[in-house]
């Protein structure tokens, strides 16, 4: 039987065999709140926030994790007796949680405190007795952990074990004095954690976020010396109207620049160009592997999550590591040389602000090896979510806001480096160019299909000039770690690899808006962000990086050609071997 | 066969103790040498392993296993050969079957006996259950604080692999069946079965939700039978003296014999083995020897922290599993704890509550943070503090946890509150109410005073209060003062003319 029939709060449903209560009653168009449910990864049954009734069965059962498994079941999802134990857990969650909201990160965007306004469950309603007190760990460039505000759903252990692979997180102690933290309580900065920020996008609470630099970009922009520019990643668009209410997969491209511009930024530019400056530089070096016997697979370097968790745990790819820059890094590095010396600016004096879908950016620009005029190539590395904060402070009524331009010169860009964003679009950028350099013909079609979609690990053989080109492209750490773990073990091989630390690529990135479990649940949001970079690309006039005005420009002006002495020196950067858990991190 | 039944009772006959005992279980445990598989051989070791292979079919032990009404030793009673049979059909490439010693209640030392004394009745017992499910290797979760049953269970093992007994093809039969220890860090939440199987595959113990259970998705996602020590225990001596023989023996509903661990105030301390139906009156009275000092019974505590008390009006009700739920107790494991009228019953609420907040593994917030503010609440009702609606807040959070919790550690926890508001709800309103402990317990609750009648001025007390309480001197009776008291009871015990009194 593929179907059954089921009552719903006393109504008759149809529903399909293999679901939850909780998918059921979802698919009936019943919500049931959750707080530690996500689906495939999180299935534990431990907040108890998801009682029903259920007919037959033994007290109320956690909707998330009983199946629908009989024809005739009858559910019930809010009785007084339902809400009541609700109520209670919310109260004894309360009671062992800091309340203060007021100043919260995630205030207006909390799940739990939607689910206490839901229920009518105030701060002074909470059970009293004793609170844990946690020092907050700040000893991450990227994140800040206040297990004062952790509800113990265990999401981020969750994505950080099965979707990433780094498991650097876990409950620590028992009872009441169980609280989520690295092994024996050491710093998150102690532990191979790689920056990339999955945790913080799905924490129901503020117990886990980005660490805010707003301010210092605040600071910049009032101070007059500075030539403060910024450059929104490809992903950013695809983005940043979901914390203003727009639809999922809306490209806010012009209002984002328009936002920009109001914020009073110098240059707003695109990461684009560094995008499509990263191609010209990884094709050539794929080239160039590929016809002197260098390493290979050759394997990307733009996720910076991806390259701290290739130095922690495999160190033996090191040298199979594009030694490019990201585009952020890149971009940063071509403002504070070329544009510096173009605009008769103090590398000094310029400050590059990046928007990013990504909390190892912040990691990244601290690494060594990334200040190409002696300075820092990028001084601040904001996410999707701090950039829509300064926004709604400045009082920017984004959804009204009329389309800009980027600014020239470093605004114009190509669809390469738009679908940057996606997994599997730095693969096919880099196609693009490599086939074309390879053939030394035009392409018919610039789409390279079998890369594109939200798989894990996807593989695909081209036929380019004669050579048989195998690449696999992988996003989310744990399906890189498979995917590196069948190369070394010899059962795979490759010529190029791309790997991005977020499952789906940017758009997924831990930067990313926070969207509540029950949309990240039921809704392919890795799909529908990436959508709307695929039809930018689709749309743009220019959609092979080799093409683009500005990268011409540059290699004219100033590197001569991909893979020159001044580009690595401008452009490259160097990686090193890090432990798993030891001194030399 | 040697009826060794008879052979314990002869040994064993005068001693009053052992007098109303039957042992089922127990029957070779400090008669044999438990390093010796001869003499577990000789004392039909084997037999019941030899015979299931040779002459019946798993469902012929599966039928038997039901027939003899044996069901799970470990606490939740649920009918032994039911959950054979759920496990039995499963298709997969890989079962296992798991004995579960990890035995936790404060006091309860049942399993450890059998470990012990007579190891190999548990190796058969899992071999049997291996036959019957279809599993050919075997998991004992044993706690490490239990040195010396590791140790003998390993030799036992040992000792039956190389005799051909666990292994390969065991008695040419073509079944294997092998096992191995596991050593829990005493965690008493991994006495819970799925706990349980999540520590033996190296994480964490804490419990999953079920369904799956996992007669279909247990260990390492395979399907898993766990039974109890005593339980597995239970299983050779059914197959070689039959269903029948079980069944005779016992209540409608529960059959056989149960150990219990016998403490607290009661004479005759110790393991017991009775038959299911006997009741508390004849443990207490004649096996156990009454109360010492010629105080008064005032309560029993079955089923650890996850239990509840037995008041002295229920002293008659024949133990079995469903009168023990009946009355708000539960059969437990084992554990069975004798309380006298010094004892006080919210402080006994509070210390097995106190038990399971230390032990909860945190998963749960109707457990981690719903047992600890129960605590909280008898704290402030021993300390004098409490109101009445504490208790409706109590009763109220107790009921929340015991429905909504994700485990059977925290869906019993709230017990041991439950069944002293029920059955001695008068003493929680006069710590409330009158703010008197009425047992004397309750520190914040009582003063030390001295009876000037009585005193001699000897000045004893005085010389043994810590805190300079005492005031007195030669000819004028002694006083102690309220405010330095610290009720630590030193005078109290040191008085020879029982002048002090706890008030």
């Amino acid at each position: 039987m593929d179907t059954l029939n089921i009552k719903i709060n006393g109504r008759d449903y149809t529903v399909p065999t293999g679901l939850t209560v909780l998918e059921a009653c979802r698919y009936a168009g019943v919500e049931i709140p959750t707080l530690c449910y996500l689906k495939d990864i999180n299935e534990i049954g431990a907040c108890r926030l998801c009682l029903t009734e259920v007919k037959g069965a033994r007290g109320m059962v956690a909707a998330c994790v009983y199946p629908v498994d009989r024809d005739g079941m009858e559910i019930v999802t809010n009785s007084t007796k339902i809400q009541e134990a609700r109520k209670t857990n919310l109260k004894l969650l309360l009671s062992n949680h800091d309340k203060k909201c007021l100043s919260c990160v995630r205030s207006g965007r909390c799940e739990l405190q939607k689910l206490c306004n839901d229920y009518g469950v105030d701060t002074v309603d909470a059970y009293k007795g004793a609170m844990n007190q946690y020092e907050i760990d700040d000893s991450a460039p990227h994140m800040i952990r206040d297990n004062n505000k952790c509800i113990l759903c265990r999401r981020c252990v969750a994505v950080c074990e099965k979707n990433q692979s780094v498991a650097v997180l876990g409950a620590n102690e028992r009872g009441f004095n169980t609280h989520i933290g690295c092994a024996f309580d050491q710093d998150l900065w102690e532990v191979p954690c790689v920056a990339c920020g999955q945790c913080t996008a799905v924490c129901p609470t503020g117990a886990l976020y980005e660490r805010d630099e707003t301010d210092k970009v605040w600071a910049a922009l009032e101070d007059p010396t500075k030539h403060v520019v910024v450059n929104p990643a490809p992903s950013i668009r695809a983005t940043l109207g979901e914390c203003f209410g727009m639809p999922i997969g809306t490209n806010v491209k012009g209002k984002l620049v328009a936002a920009l511009h109001r914020l009073g930024f110098d240059g707003v530019y695109d990461t684009d160009v560094g995008a499509d400056l990263t191609i010209l530089e990884e094709a050539n070096e794929f080239i160039e592997r590929v016809q002197n016997g260098g390493k290979l697979p050759i394997i990307t370097s733009c996720s910076p999550g991806w390259i701290k968790f290739c130095e922690h745990n495999f160190p033996d790819f090191l040298d199979n590591l594009s030694t490019c820059k990201s585009p952020q890094q890149m971009f940063g590095a071509v403002v504070k040389t070329w544009y510096a010396e173009k605009n008769g600016l103090d590398p000094k004096d310029i400050v590059v602000v990046s928007i990013m879908p990504c909390t190892a950016k912040k990691f990244e620009r601290s690494r060594d090896g990334q200040s190409a005029a002696g300075v820092p190539d990028v001084d601040v590395a904001l996410t999707t979510r701090e950039l829509a904060r300064m926004i709604e402070r400045a009082g920017i009524d984004f959804v009204n806001l009329a389309d800009e331009e980027f600014d020239a010169p470093l605004g114009i860009t190509t669809g390469a480096a738009a679908i940057f964003g996606a997994t599997g679009g730095v693969m096919e950028a880099a196609l693009r160019t490599a086939v074309e350099t390879l053939t030394g013909k035009e392409l018919e079609s610039v789409d390279f299909k079998e890369v594109r979609g939200t798989q894990g690990i996807k593989e695909a053989t081209y036929n380019v000039a004669g050579l048989e080109v195998k690449a696999a492209v992988a996003s989310g750490l744990a399906n890189a770690r498979e995917l590196l773990n069948r190369i070394r073990r010899g059962e795979a091989n490759y010529h190029i690899v791309e790997i991005m630390a977020c499952p789906g690529g940017c758009v997924n990135g831990g930067g990313q808006p926070i969207q509540p479990a029950n949309v990240r649940n039921f809704t392919d949001l890795k799909a529908i962000r990436a959508k709307a970079l695929y039809e930018e690309d689709a749309n743009l006039p220019l959609r092979k990086s080799h093409d683009s005005p500005v990268i011409k420009v540059l290699y004219d002006e100033y590197f001569g050609k991909p893979g020159s002495h001044k580009a690595h020196e401008v452009l490259h950067t160097h990686y090193q071997p890090r432990e798993t858990y030891g001194k030399d991190r | 066969m040697i009826d060794n039944q008879d052979f314990n009772n002869v040994a064993l006959k005068d001693t009053p103790f052992y007098k109303a005992q039957e042992r089922v279980v127990l029957r070779n445990c400090g008669v044999i040498d438990p390093e010796s598989i001869e003499e577990y051989i000789a004392m039909d070791g084997y037999a019941a392993l030899g015979k299931v292979l040779t002459q019946m079919t798993p469902d012929d032990v599966i039928k038997c296993v039901s027939d003899s009404g044996l069901r799970g030793r470990g606490g939740g009673g649920f009918p032994t050969g039911r959950k054979w049979s759920l496990c039995a059909p499963v298709q997969a490439p890989q079962k296992y079957v798991v004995c579960n010693a990890d035995e936790g209640d404060p006091g309860a030392f049942m399993d450890r006996s059998v470990l012990e004394g007579d190891p190999h009745c548990v190796i058969e017992g899992m071999a049997i259950c291996g036959y019957a499910i279809g599993a050919t290797k075997g998991f004992v979760y044993v706690r490490a604080e239990y040195p010396i049953a590791v140790k003998r269970l390993q030799i036992a093992i040992d000792k039956a692999r190389e005799m051909g007994l666990l292994g390969k093809n065991i008695f040419g039969s073509g079944f294997d069946f092998d096992m191995e220890i596991r050593l829990g860090a005493g965690a008493f939440v991994c006495g819970e079965e799925t706990a349980l199987m999540t520590s033996i595959e190296g994480k964490r113990g804490e419990p999953r939700p079920r369904p799956p259970y996992p007669a279909i998705k247990g260990l390492y996602g395979c399907p898993t039978t766990e039974n109890n020590v005593e339980t597995f225990a239970n299983v050779a001596q059914i197959i070689l003296r039959g269903a029948e023989w079980f069944a005779s023996k016992g209540t409608e509903k529960s059959k056989g014999t149960k150990v219990f661990a016998l403490g607290g105030k009661i004479k005759n301390t110790g393991l017991v083995e009775i038959p299911m139906g006997t009741t508390l009156r004849e443990i207490i009275e004649n096996i156990g020897g009454g109360i010492p000092n010629g105080k008064k019974f005032k309560a029993a505590q079955t089923g650890g922290p996850s239990g509840g008390c037995i008041p002295a009006e229920k002293m008659d009700v024949p133990i079995d599993y469903d009168n023990l739920t009946a009355i708000g107790a539960m059969m437990g494991s084992g554990g069975l704890i004798v309380m006298d009228e010094d004892n006080c019953m919210v402080d006994i609420a509070k210390f097995f509550l106190g038990f399971t907040v230390d032990e909860s593994c945190g998963k749960c917030t109707p457990c981690r943070v719903g047992t600890r503010r129960m605590l909280e609440i008898l704290e402030k009702i021993t300390a004098g503090n409490g109101e009445m609606s504490d208790l409706e807040e109590l009763e109220k959070l107790a009921e929340y946890i015991k429905a909504n919790s994700l485990c059977g550690l925290g869906q019993t926890a709230p017990n041991p509150v439950l069944s002293t508001i029920k059955n001695f709800r008068e003493e929680y309103i006069a710590h409330i109410v009158d703010k008197k402990c009425p047992a004397g317990v309750c520190k914040n609750l009582l003063r030390y005073v001295i009876d000037p009648e009585k005193c001699k001025s000897c000045g004893m007390c005085k010389r043994a209060c810590p805190a300079d309480a005492i005031s007195g001197e030669r000819g004028v009776p002694y006083s102690i003062d309220p405010e330095k008291c610290v009720k630590c009871g030193a005078c109290y015990a040191t008085c020879k003319f029982g002048a002090i009194s706890k008030q």
